[in-house]
């Protein structure tokens, strides 16, 4: 019943704060153009397109994805337009993957964007309703006091998140698109920046970036003509469950754990920390590695601070875990979950240049969004099933 | 394309101003999957997939289609995704997921608060932001640019335009959930004034606040869940361009796109997304509808038009016409953005291919 | 706050979302706005050979960006049009107006703008008409105010309406390639049922909240529809003042409206009695005091409602009282 697809290209954005040389829709076909073309491919060879973008007020255009038909080569194509929360670019390519397993299309584009520094992120999440009294205001100050229970719960040592947030920033400047280039960052310097939602620090906060990311996504007649290597798109899923709820897991969500488990199954993965080569997860604050290592059964409850403490997270290591930077070097909301999904897709096919985790087959893209309530994630591989 | 899928059930809510609803759609909601699930013989947890449909500029609220899933109990956690477009998309995301074999049934549901906001405002935002929508041409003000061209082509007059509204209100009035029905003729209506010249009341869909839901299976479970199911037998969509200037607005090559790709060919019955009287007119021509074909029934778009919920509607009440046994074809049609840019088509089948 | 309409009737408020966008233009459009500013209209060719005014920045047909930029206009012809009797907030005329697809000469394509005719009576496809200049060049499409008949007078380039204009634009130097997009939207927003009940309920000094039907687990504030089971609850409940800090953080970065300065305590408090902790801040002791498992009691403010939660003094609760909320 379900097709195999995969992926046949990958593009991306130089991410930036502000990306003033372009506007939405260059911005957008800088991605598209990249992937198409690494796909040996032009626009005019895509059946469909889907969009994927966190909320309309960040950049004030409501529903872009009628203003980008034109751009985006989807004048008398389908044209569908995701919105997950945060985990929209994962979405966004689980979306795209199943529109060619369910036989309808033989090439499809998936993109994913956000040009944030059109107005101001932090303004944009906290626009509180009336009858509201917000205590906090933008992302950070949500999940603080989950990382403050996960260092509770599992007694992790109080350093682990400044290792994340060396370790991603320098794998960061390994990637040219990586928004912040930090190779020479340190764990002193991590350690002492500004504490801003206690016990989350100034560089162990993702920043706000204008970038977008796209991704072709083909069946086997397509993948059979590809000019290079493709990614098999080997299993995905998505789970959500509400924003809050009584006994609700918030740092170890149950959505998360039965989409891993769904995943693993579809996969056909039973160990994943030695059957997967790599992870690019979703990782905005530092501590959501140990975190999210943990929820997707890479290491019990309670253990996930041992394997980045162990460095088993960084290149070279057992698991290695964002070598592309993840997204605590490059955040345009609404792409973020698509580039964990793209550079999965890159390591297997063994196009991730200076980040290349060597010989890497097997590799998960992981997305979360929300109050840690939507999560989308993938398994692709350099073989088919 | 094989009917692997069938529509097994479609409730929706009242159309009108509704003072209690919220913009999370979660009171409009409740109620309608309830209603749903009671005629289904299912419960919550029976659904493989949910998808929904809704806008976060209708709410005033960035991640508005958040606080709906509420109304869906998702614990355990649901397989479950959204667009932010009329839930008739997210219908075809939920067909798609049937398809894979990755769900047996599914839900789409969709809703839309637009009496909490300024409709005809927001709506400008669809248009390009650097060159159209700094000079905030409202929706009714662009439709009423779509209806003059066809006026002034002599494709339709102001009295083709009214007396679509008249048979609307005429049909609605056997419709419990319309907004606006009643007993008129074209001639009272032309005598009323424009209020966007040439555009009447009468010619535009009431604002009005509700909820529409959708239940499809593949076959092995369909059968066992209605009696007679309305089996997706074609379901494609096209977008045209976002220029208003550079398209003919008279055309709608989205439309006939996709009836074509959707293999429609003669059909029974058909509900038409259309929120202008012109549209009616100019669909029926898009989609090859001829004179034998019922149109709107349901009284259509113009006589209640949840926004993110009408076209799934449309779907639903096709898909009931032929549950019900009125119907052996019918087609159900979505629109999304200005003066018809982007169509979708689904055509259900009383019989399984 | 509003008032509410009736005891039962859910509370309504208004909302407004305003923000100033800047939006950065590209190669193509810079140069279309550039040509603006001095009074100048711009086409592109397209692939098919038409023109296009306003330009495309990508073709609808090749999705290619235009070989070149063409000059068209400035007068041109109304192809379509329409009557606007009462203009909205932030349209190009606050007196009735016709909106116009215009076809400026040497362009295929027309583009969309307003025309001040005067009245409907005066208006008609085919008529010729031309732009009128803002007086003072902003740097974006209402650069051309809107659009004159030509065989009328010459209308005078007005500053346009307060509420049209950044504020923060009036005076300021245009940027090149850049423009900027103010968004005003105004709602009416309805809190729910329960959202409602809750804020009466605080009014009257009450905390309430609701047990499900279906999991029975206690909820506060109170919210209508239980999220784990999606039924509506009905069965209220009162809740004590006195609960538990479950987690929080320290915040030390303000926001614009926020009433406290940093830095604050941001704690989820689990009351006694509920089955879900809610958001709220945590004064009256200093920042580093506050820990897990603290007993805290809420302190009502003045204007009504909950004000923040001090300390009670009591000992800690154990962990596993409320590790289920974490």
């Amino acid at each position: 019943m379900k097709q195999p697809a995969a992926v046949l290209g990958v593009g991306q954005t130089r991410h930036r704060s502000k990306r003033t040389d372009v506007s939405i829709a260059g911005l957008c076909r800088e991605a598209a153009d990249r992937a198409v073309a690494s796909a040996g491919l032009a626009l005019a060879d895509i059946d469909a397109v889907v969009v994927g973008k966190a909320p309309d007020l960040f950049e004030g255009v409501m529903m872009p994805e009628l203003y980008l038909a034109d751009a985006l080569g989807a004048v008398g194509k389908p044209l569908l337009r995701v919105h997950t929360a945060g985990s929209v670019g994962g979405a966004t390519g689980i979306v795209a993957a199943s529109l060619v397993q369910a036989g309808l299309h033989r090439r499809v584009l998936a993109l994913a964007f956000e040009k944030q520094s059109e107005s101001n992120a932090m303004w944009a999440l906290s626009i509180a309703p009336p009858f509201s009294i917000p205590v906090v205001a933008g992302a950070g100050g949500y999940f603080a006091p989950h990382i403050r229970a996960y260092i509770r719960r599992s007694g992790a040592p109080s350093h682990i998140g400044a290792l994340v947030a060396v370790k991603d920033r320098r794998n960061g400047a390994l990637n040219p698109y990586a928004h912040l280039q930090q190779g020479d960052i340190t764990l002193e310097k991590v350690l002492a920046s500004p504490m801003l939602w206690d016990p989350v620090r100034y560089d162990e906060t993702c920043p706000s970036s204008d970038g977008a990311c796209a991704v072709v996504i083909g069946d086997s007649d397509a993948a059979s003509v590809a000019p290079g290597p493709v990614a098999w798109i080997r299993a995905t899923a998505m789970r959500s469950e509400p924003t809050m709820f009584a006994g609700k897991d918030h740092v170890n969500p149950a959505a998360g754990r039965e989409c891993v488990a769904a995943l693993w199954r579809q996969a056909g993965i039973t160990d994943p920390l030695n059957e997967i080569d790599v992870a690019e997860i979703y990782v905005p604050f530092s501590w959501y590695e140990p975190m999210w290592l943990e929820n997707l059964g890479f290491a019990a409850a309670g253990d996930g601070w041992r394997l980045t403490e162990a460095s088993e997270t960084a290149l070279g290591g057992r698991l290695p875990v964002n070598p592309s930077g993840g997204v605590l070097s490059s955040n345009p909301i609404g792409a973020s979950g698509l580039l964990r999904f793209a550079e999965s897709a890159l390591q297997v096919m063994g196009k991730a240049g200076a980040h290349q985790v060597p010989g890497a087959r097997v590799a998960l893209g992981h997305a979360y969004g929300g109050g840690s309530q939507f999560f989308s994630m993938w398994v692709v591989s350099s073989q088919p099933m | 394309m094989s009917a692997d899928v069938a529509v097994v059930g479609f409730a929706q809510s009242p159309c009108r101003v509704r003072e209690d609803a919220t913009t999370s759609g979660v009171e409009m909601l409740v109620p309608i999957f309830a209603e749903v699930f009671r005629a289904c013989g299912l419960t919550r947890r029976d659904i493989g997939f949910w998808c929904s449909g809704s806008s976060d500029y209708l709410a005033g609220r960035a991640f508005s289609f958040v606080s709906a899933v509420d109304a869906i109990g998702a614990v355990p956690p649901a397989m479950e995704s959204h667009v932010e477009m009329d839930a008739a998309w997210a219908l075809y995301e939920a067909w798609a997921k049937v398809l894979t074999g990755e769900a047996e049934i599914a839900l789409a549901y969709g809703f839309g608060k637009s009496s909490g906001a300024e409709l005809r405002r927001v709506l400008a935002l669809q248009l390009d932001p650097y060159l159209v929508a700094p000079l905030w041409p409202d929706s009714v003000s662009v439709a009423a640019l779509q209806a003059r061209l066809g006026l002034e082509a002599g494709r339709w007059t102001e009295k083709d335009m009214a007396e679509v509204a008249a048979r609307s209100r005429a049909e609605a009035r056997s419709n419990p959930d319309a907004q606006v029905s009643g007993s008129v003729t074209a001639a009272e209506l032309l005598a009323r004034p424009y209020v966007a010249e040439p555009l009447r009341a009468h010619d535009c869909a009431p604002v009005g606040d509700g909820a529409a839901v959708v239940i499809i299976a593949s076959a092995a479970r369909a059968r066992e869940l209605c009696e007679r199911p309305a089996w997706i037998s074609g379901f494609a969509h096209q977008v045209d361009s976002g220029s208003l200037g550079a398209r003919d607005l008279l055309a709608v090559p989205s439309a006939a796109g996709a009836a074509a790709a959707a293999g429609a060919g003669p059909v029974e019955l058909a509900e038409l997304h259309a929120p202008f009287s012109h549209q009616e007119l100019l669909l029926r021509e898009a989609l090859g509808l001829g004179e034998g074909v019922a149109v709107n029934p349901s009284g259509g778009a113009l006589c209640g038009n949840p926004m993110f919920a009408a076209g799934l509607a449309r779907i639903g009440l096709a898909a009931r016409a032929v549950m019900s046994g009125r119907a052996s074809r019918a087609l159900g049609h979505a629109t999304s953005g200005p003066a018809l840019q982007q169509n979708l088509v689904c055509v259900l089948s009383g019989e399984a291919s | 706050m509003s008032q509410p309409l009736a005891e039962s009737a859910p509370l309504r408020a208004p909302l407004e979302i305003e923000f100033d966008y800047t939006r950065s233009l590209g190669p193509v459009l810079s140069q279309f706005m550039a040509a603006l500013a001095e009074r100048r209209i711009l086409g592109a060719r397209g692939a098919d050979g038409r023109v296009h005014a306003p330009p495309f920045e990508y073709d609808p047909v090749s999705a290619e960006p235009p070989a070149e930029l063409v000059p068209v206009g400035p007068e041109g012809t109304v192809v379509s049009w329409s009557w606007m009797p009462d203009p909205l907030v932030g349209q190009p005329l606050a007196e009735p107006f016709a909106w116009a697809l215009i076809r400026l000469d040497g362009a295929d394509t027309a583009m969309l703008h307003a025309v001040d005719a005067g009245s409907a009576a005066a208006m008609r496809t085919g008529l010729r008409v031309r732009p009128r200049w803002a007086a003072r060049p902003a740097g974006g499409i209402r650069d051309i105010a809107c659009f004159e008949p030509c065989d009328g007078p010459a209308g005078a380039a007005e500053a346009p309406a307060q509420d049209t204009l950044p504020a923060q634009d009036i005076g300021a130097e245009r940027t090149p390639g850049m423009t900027i997009a103010p968004v005003r939207l105004r709602y009416l927003h309805t809190a729910s049922p329960g959202e409602s009940a809750y804020l009466r309920g605080l009014a009257a000094g009450r905390l309430l909240g609701q047990r499900c039907g279906v999991c029975g687990q206690v909820y506060v504030p109170t919210r209508g529809t239980c999220p784990a089971d999606g039924v509506t609850m009905t069965e209220e409940v009162e809740l004590p003042e006195t609960g538990t800090v479950t987690t929080f953080c320290i915040v030390n970065v303000g926001y614009p409206g926020q009433r406290v300065t940093p830095p604050y305590v941001a704690a989820a408090v689990l009351l006694d009695g509920a089955d879900i902790a809610f958001q709220h801040l945590v004064l009256g002791c200093d920042a580093s005091e506050v820990r897990m498992g603290l007993r805290v009691r809420a302190v009502w403010g003045e204007t009504g409602g909950i004000s923040h939660f001090t300390p009670t003094g009591e000992p800690d609760a154990l962990y596993e009282t409320y590790a289920r909320s974490l």
